[in-house]
């Protein structure tokens, strides 16, 4: 799955450094669309988890098994698949939700092999995206959605508090959330301000001890 | 698999003169309750076995292949059968590991097999010979890998066949093996790979000369052979690759001759092949061999094949790679392995390289493929702390 080439993107080693706090010390983590591996490769160096990935992209594939990491070239609902229940502590969809096709399916086969989940999407009613829609009456273009109508990999535009409702609805607890703009965190008006939202998920009724993540 | 002329330049860097080896041990006992008694192994080494002894990496064979798997044998200009992937910064890197590679028992290249001569008649053993597995196999493989000291192995790998052999490898001796690159392989053969084979041997058995086995000394059954070996070669194509390779075009005539001579390039191509294989391989080593990859099962035939990982040590780590246009061992059978894998928590990568070559595609010079191969044996290594050449 495509994620925006991580020099460029400020926020976005915003978001893997989010990922990479929340995520302790030398748990399993399965990272879905794990794409060349630098995430996992943080959390591997930073973390001592014992990290998996799962790429659909070949290429991709290659570049993580050359920087050492464990993946499964396929796609997620087959890679998901293949784990029994509690395979993992993590699992990790950064940038990736909004490009799965089915997010349910997705969204509970993470929470059955995963007893907590990462999640991190660009929040679609970002300010610019909703002035750029107001304003030029096309579909935006921005930071966060660095791409034209024809060629996104997104195939969901969601804002923040359509994940909060999803979640709601969908009976998944959300355990701590981070919500980032260019420059920091947004710590009020997130789904007006933020660029990108950061869910840590747990199936609802899951007991825990929670760590304090914000 | 099948001969490949592969270009001096693809082939890069070589081992160079390699030389034949070969060992005696009294005797091996077989799955079929039988004992072999004397048996011999043959094999080759490239590269420098460590102080330490643990940068070995055992290459296993496919059907056809035997124990000349890199480099040139004296006075021969045809390298061995993987000089693509076994050599100085190759995928098995002869810089840093020590590589075996040993013919299998039932073979006809120098490990006891039916060409062998039976010490109880004084003749060969022809059908006399007991039938063997994969796991009699890789039962020789650990007598020859404890001769050469060796108490675990960095790695064990081979396409095919190979493949089946190195996955034997892991759950017959779990605690001297540290990985497994099991590529273009399964681990049961399917009813489709089974009845390729069966015809295979019915083409060997129909033939008169084929005698009941009973045939050396006299003419060999090598129509019978050839044909094996012409449907055989069919199976390891892909119809993309001979629609590439020889389209519709005529052989050696402007149209077609209207009679049962050959008209197309690749009726001539096959037969070819299979004329070639006669001259150096044995009809009974080919009945033997096949029906060892027929029984092969690593479920053991009962229960699921997660139950055969089961004991496999949490610190063991497979690459498990299969081609988009092998049709003869599907990247489904590979999956299925991976699946077992995960199942039972083991650290396994899956690949499907993208080709149009079919089930040959591991015996073809490919960068990925020696790229992910040096890159998994490093992390393997380091992971073992082994300290490379």
């Amino acid at each position: 799955m495509d994620r925006p080439p991580d020099e460029e993107e400020s926020t976005l080693r915003r978001d893997y450094q989010f990922i990479v706090d929340s995520i302790p010390e030398g748990v399993r983590v399965l990272d879905l669309g794990c794409g060349e591996g630098t995430l996992l490769r943080m959390l591997v160096d930073r973390k001592k988890v014992r990290g998996t990935g799962i790429e659909i992209v070949e290429e991709r594939v290659y570049e993580a098994v050359t920087k050492g990491l464990t993946v499964h070239h396929g796609d997620f609902y087959e890679g998901l698949a293949y784990y029994p229940d509690d395979s993992f502590d993590y699992v990790v969809l950064s940038q990736t939700l909004q490009q799965a096709q089915d997010t349910v399916a997705v969204l509970s086969e993470a929470l059955r092999v995963g007893r907590f989940v990462v999640a991190s999407f660009p929040n679609f009613a970002h300010w610019k995206a909703r002035l750029q829609l107001l304003c030029t009456g096309r579909a935006p273009v921005t930071r966060a959605l660095p791409y034209q109508w024809y060629d996104t990999p997104n195939v969901h535009s969601l804002s923040i508090k359509d994940f909060e409702a999803f979640a709601h609805h969908q009976g998944i607890q959300i355990v701590a959330h981070c919500y980032f703009t260019r420059w920091g965190r947004a710590r009020f008006w997130p789904n007006l301000r933020a660029g990108y939202g950061v869910f840590v998920l747990a199936r609802k009724g899951a007991v825990f001890g929670c760590r304090a993540v914000e | 698999m099948s001969d490949y002329l592969i270009s001096e330049q693809a082939r890069g860097p070589s081992v160079g003169e390699v030389a034949p080896q070969s060992v005696d041990f009294p005797s091996l006992s077989l799955d079929s309750g039988e004992r072999l008694e004397p048996v011999t192994i043959a094999y080759e080494t490239y590269g420098e076995l460590n102080e330490e002894r643990s940068n070995a990496v055992l290459i296993a064979h496919a059907l056809s292949g035997d124990a000349h798997a890199a480099g040139y044998h004296q006075g021969d200009d045809r390298p061995g059968w993987w000089e693509t992937m076994i050599g100085p910064g190759k995928g098995f890197d002869t810089d840093r590991f020590f590589v075996i590679c040993s013919n299998v028992i039932g073979g006809c290249k120098g490990s006891t097999g039916p060409i062998s001569i039976s010490p109880a008649t004084g003749t060969e053993y022809g059908l006399g010979f007991p039938v063997v597995t994969v796991g009699d196999m890789v039962r020789a493989q650990k007598l020859l890998v404890d001769h050469l000291g060796i108490e675990r192995l960095l790695s064990v790998s081979g396409g095919s066949m190979g493949g089946m052999q190195a996955l034997q490898w892991t759950v017959a001796y779990p605690e001297a093996v540290a990985s497994c690159i099991p590529i273009a392989a399964t681990a049961k053969h399917s009813p489709m790979q089974i009845a390729f084979n069966e015809v295979g041997r019915l083409a060997i058995m129909s033939d008169p000369k084929w005698n009941n086995g009973d045939y050396y000394g006299g003419p060999a059954p090598d129509s019978g052979l050839a044909v094996a070996r012409m449907i055989g070669h069919i199976t390891y194509l892909s119809d993309e690759s001979m629609r590439a390779k020889f389209g519709r075009r005529l052989r050696d005539k402007e149209t077609v001759g209207y009679d049962f001579t050959m008209d197309f390039e690749v009726e001539s191509y096959l037969r070819h092949q299979g004329e070639v294989f006669t001259r150096r391989f044995d009809a009974n080593t080919y009945l033997y061999v096949t029906k060892a990859l027929d029984y092969f099962d690593l479920s053991g035939g009962h229960g699921p094949l997660e139950e055969a990982f089961r004991d496999l040590p949490a610190d063991m780590r497979f690459l498990v790679i299969a081609f988009s246009s092998d049709w003869l061992y599907p990247p489904y059978q590979s999956k299925h392995i991976v699946r077992a894998l995960k199942g039972n928590g083991i650290d396994c990568s899956y690949l499907e390289m993208r080709s149009s070559y079919g089930h040959d595609a591991f015996l073809l010079e490919n960068k990925d493929l020696t790229r992910m191969v040096w890159h998994f044996l490093e992390t393997t290594a380091k992971q073992w702390g082994v300290r490379l050449g």
